[in-house]
């Protein structure tokens, strides 16, 4: 039996290798990401100054929209070579498959905010860089919250018909609370007196939901994968 | 819960007249007049609502556990009641807020964290009804997702927004508007186990008759 961390590595190693082969997430992602970016700009910027406030708001919605998109497809290509099935025959415990699916859609989404947090501090001129490690928190957790409910249920609708449509429709609703804490906790940041405290409640709220939806995702993913 | 059913529907009968005499002899309230009288039937929709949506929730979580049959037909039941619940509560709600507050809407908390619950049941009923075979079993994932994620939406749109009454003004009602409350709180709830019963009654035949369809095939 080879170790759950193990098992991990060998499936995040085998989707970045065929990521890497195509870099087809990666490019739409981010160019889907950009393209949020953009479309909010023009309906948030007027006489060439942007709304207050609007910089954090577009920042977590074009992760989001972009998130959703990758998850979506990311499970698209198990499901079209039918390789899902495969990974769920494997003598692997289910939560690995999990975890490894989990860490792939992260590594893409750091990419991606890799892109989208410089491209919104300058076309908003927005001190996003004053206090990098508080951002840097909420974005990681935020991130991670987002990705571990978006992860469960992606893989649970691959099976599904009409999964496109479905997949916002279930995962919106459900992580409103960190939409809500992402935004509040980066704008407290972008504000001309920034409120740490206030950032720092967000911080902890999301490590809360972090924690308990990692731990019902990691619970519930083997009876809703097994047909 | 079949053996029940009659008995509540006569109860049923009883108490809705009951609650619409109490209504209309409860003293108009000084300030808001005769748009009060929502409130009866806005407070206890809404209340329920929120208890159907754990109730799922949690039988969901036994469905996903148990995997026996009932657990699903109750869970679907109580998403229905959920979403029924919240389309009454979120009808009277604008109605009266128009009036004490002069608005229609209004991202108070209480307002965001009722309309955020009724659209993951939303969710799950679409889920249930567009998923395809096997939809059951995620939608019951989604309830209880939605049952966890019911303390994280109620904490961050505190702090997000904070001008509903707090229900703490309840127990301080003059006597006939308690009284007046709690007979209509009653039917309410006696209407969600009926209209739960009959539900599940549904499900369950709708679940024989599949299985017999299976047979003969």
């Amino acid at each position: 039996m080879i170790s759950f961390w193990r098992i991990v590595w060998l499936i995040l190693r085998k989707d970045l290798a065929v990521e890497l082969r195509t870099r087809e997430l990666l490019y739409t992602t981010m160019f889907f990401a950009l393209s949020c970016v953009l479309i909010f700009a023009v309906a948030f910027v007027r006489e060439g100054k942007a709304l207050t406030d609007a910089a954090a708001g577009i920042l977590w919605i074009a992760i989001a929209f972009a998130g959703t998109l990758a998850l979506g497809r990311s499970f698209e290509r198990e499901r079209y070579n039918d390789t899902l099935r495969a990974l769920m025959l494997a003598p692997a415990v289910r939560p690995a498959i999990y975890v490894a699916k989990l860490a792939g859609i992260l590594v893409l989404l750091a990419a991606t905010e890799l892109l989208t947090v410089p491209l919104v501090a300058l076309l908003f001129s927005e001190p996003l860089f004053d206090r990098p490690l508080l951002l840097m928190a909420l974005l990681l957790l935020g991130t991670v919250g987002f990705a571990c409910v978006g992860t469960l249920f992606a893989a649970m609708l691959a099976r599904a018909r009409s999964r496109d449509v479905l997949l916002p429709l279930l995962l919106y609703p459900v992580t409103i609370p960190v939409m809500i804490a992402g935004v509040r906790g980066t704008s407290a940041l972008l504000d001309a007196e920034p409120n740490i405290g206030m950032a720092q409640f967000w911080i902890v709220l999301l490590l809360f939901f972090d924690v308990v939806f990692i731990t019902l995702s990691l619970w519930t993913f083997e009876p809703l994968m097994t047909e | 819960m079949r053996k029940l059913f009659l008995p509540i529907v006569v109860a049923l009968m009883a108490i809705y007249p009951a609650s619409l005499v109490l209504i209309a002899r409860a003293r108009y309230e000084s300030t808001m007049g005769l748009v009060q009288k929502i409130f009866y039937f806005h407070m206890p929709p809404a209340m329920l609502m929120l208890w159907s949506a754990i109730f799922c929730g949690v039988v969901s979580g036994l469905f996903l556990i148990r995997k026996r049959l009932i657990w699903d037909h109750l869970a679907v039941a109580a998403a229905e009641l959920t979403v029924l619940y919240g389309l009454i509560a979120m009808v009277t709600g604008p109605l009266w807020a128009r009036k004490a507050w002069g608005v229609w809407w209004t991202w108070d908390p209480r307002l965001t964290m009722s309309l955020l619950m009724w659209m993951i049941f939303v969710s799950y009923l679409l889920l249930r009804k567009y998923g395809g075979p096997g939809s059951e079993k995620l939608a019951a994932g989604l309830a209880v997702f939605g049952m966890a994620n019911a303390p994280f939406v109620y904490i961050s749109v505190n702090v997000w927004r904070t001008m509903h009454p707090k229900t703490t003004v309840v127990p301080t009602l003059p006597v006939d508007f308690a009284t007046a409350l709690w007979v209509s709180f009653g039917g309410f709830l006696l209407l969600y186990i009926a209209l739960l019963a009959a539900r599940v009654r549904l499900e369950e035949q709708r679940a024989a008759l599949d299985r017999l369809f299976m047979e003969i095939e």
